[in-house]
């Protein structure tokens, strides 16, 4: 079916995780959302040279992993798969910033280093966390909570249509590029004039197809509202949830948990 | 019910290129009757049905549904009132889930929840796919797709059954279920089609077009014996009326 399509991200997976019912599927995807900004919000905004600090909110994926029963191994090698970014984004570091800061001994570990892994963590907690989101919640079930906290609806809707024809788009680009390959021979057929036509035919046939979804859409009635009518409230479960991750983020920000355990455990050594 | 007429009267259109699509197209579909709409590519089989729920607008002549003539003040009633399948399924659907889809259509039309839900059950249940509610629908096979568009356009309980090439694209098995399942059906019903085989499974009546004028209209069986009007129009006796291969005799 759209298998290979879709394989580059492979959301199909993730549709059929966010279909389980565990504690955590079932709070309220609202009190997910935030949570999740929260999170991202906490990892993102600490300082550059973090690093200790930021190891406890490493709590918040695999508390959610181990009570949502994701597969570890599936969101590992989604976020191995997107890692190629980072490297490159964060590669430079240790080249521009290369005052020591960190000395064991005759061993020194310059600011651009540690500069660089504090980005590797938070690229891991931060993009691990939204892949969590989704195969918990279900993308659209995203979209509606979003709505329901007051994006504007064009916007979900817009989202939603994404997500709906990324896996179409995908099937026809394969198609045509399969189309390509085998009637180029060797190294011809690679020209860029080629690779232009090739995202105009796409762009155009995308056009087609909005214009027929849309054709679809005024034969069932649409009047430019869409109705969602999903089950969904806040209740207790939500609160507990959304507070105590709340007070676990803030409390990570302020003490730096490992740098107190490490001083603790001296201390008893001692 | 006189609902269930479809009457079309000296139809013309003209895109904005240029091309003249429909030449004059007049016909009257009466109430249970089973139409087939054939015709070589480029006919305005698709202009023609296009037509029939407002979604283009005639450049002369007139489309009347049952007693309400097609206006722009009519649309909501008259797209109640034809339900219009599409060729590829995946432009139907579009909602993230197969339930949401076939609750679109009543929600717009601003039915209370449980009114929707009964329909849309119904609807589901009627054609088969009850079980698939919850998936969403790129996640489905092509005859499910198939089932599940027709039940998003039936769930707005329309009274006339439009289908732009049904068959196309389906297994031998999926065609046969999506043949008996619309027999079942007791809307008067409009095909386009190239499979002539299931015309002659399906319609009493066929249309056919040429060059954007009603070449003919008259029983299926007599058109399709008529192999002059046939080869005229790119057309081919429906496979089952041919010659048996082996023993060379022929059916009809």
């Amino acid at each position: 079916m759209t298998r290979n399509g879709s394989s580059f991200l492979d959301l199909n997976y993730l549709d059929i995780l966010a279909s389980g019912d565990t504690v955590i599927h079932r709070i309220d995807p609202r009190a997910k959302v935030l949570a999740t900004a929260l999170f991202i919000i906490f990892v993102v905004s600490s300082g550059k040279y973090e690093v200790s600090s930021l190891l406890p909110f490493f709590f918040f994926p695999v508390i959610l992993i181990s009570l949502g029963r994701l597969p570890t191994r599936y969101i590992l090698l989604k976020i191995l798969f997107l890692s190629p970014f980072i490297l490159f984004v964060g590669i430079f570091n240790p080249l521009l910033d290369t005052a020591p800061m960190l000395h064991y001994g005759t061993f020194s570990l310059s600011g651009g280093w540690v500069s660089f892994f504090s980005m590797i963590i938070r690229f891991i907690l931060t993009v691990g966390s939204a892949f969590i989101l989704i195969a918990t919640t279900g993308f659209s079930q995203i979209c509606a909570a979003l709505e329901k906290m007051g994006m504007p609806k064009t916007f979900a809707i817009q989202l939603l249509f994404l997500y709906r024809y990324i896996f179409v788009l995908g099937n026809e680009v394969l198609r045509v590029s399969r189309a390509r390959e085998l009637r180029s021979f060797g190294n011809r057929g690679k020209e860029l004039g080629v690779f232009g036509s090739i995202a105009g035919t796409l762009l155009l046939r995308t056009w087609d197809r909005a214009q027929r979804i849309h054709m679809a859409m005024l034969c069932r009635g649409f009047r430019g509202e869409f109705h969602f009518r999903r089950p969904c409230r806040i209740g207790k479960a939500e609160v507990v949830f959304l507070a105590c991750w709340t007070s676990f983020f803030a409390l990570c920000r302020m003490v730096d948990i490992p740098a107190l355990m490490g001083r603790f455990i001296s201390g008893v050594i001692r | 019910m006189s609902h269930h007429i479809v009457e079309v009267k000296g139809l013309q259109h003209t895109y904005a290129d240029g091309t003249h699509a429909l030449r004059g197209v007049s016909f009257r579909i009466t109430h249970g009757e089973s139409v087939a709409i054939v015709g070589a590519n480029g006919a305005g089989k698709s202009t023609l049905i296009l037509h029939l729920n407002g979604y283009l607008s005639p450049s002369a002549g007139t489309v009347r549904i049952g007693d309400i003539p097609l206006t722009k003040q009519t649309l909501p009633e008259i797209r109640r009132t034809v339900g219009m399948v599409f060729q590829d399924p995946d432009d139907q659907l579009f909602m993230p889930t197969v339930y949401e889809d076939a609750a679109f259509g009543p929600n717009n039309l601003g039915l209370p929840p449980e009114e929707v839900d009964n329909r849309v059950t119904q609807a589901l249940l009627t054609v088969g796919v009850e079980h698939l509610k919850h998936k969403p629908p790129y996640r489905l096979s092509g005859g499910e797709k198939r089932r599940v568009a027709i039940a998003s356009v039936l769930s707005m309980s329309p009274d006339i059954l439009v289908m732009d090439e049904p068959t196309t694209g389906l297994d031998p098995l999926a065609r046969r279920r999506l043949i008996t399942l619309m027999k079942e059906f007791r809307h008067t019903k409009i095909f386009t089609s190239h499979d002539l085989d299931m015309v002659l499974d399906l319609c009493e009546r066929t249309i056919v077009l040429h060059e954007g004028t009603v070449r003919a209209d008259g029983p299926t069986l007599d058109i399709f014996s008529n192999e002059a009007l046939l080869a005229e129009c790119s057309l081919e006796k429906p496979l089952s009326m041919q010659g048996c291969p082996i023993c060379g005799k022929s059916r009809s």
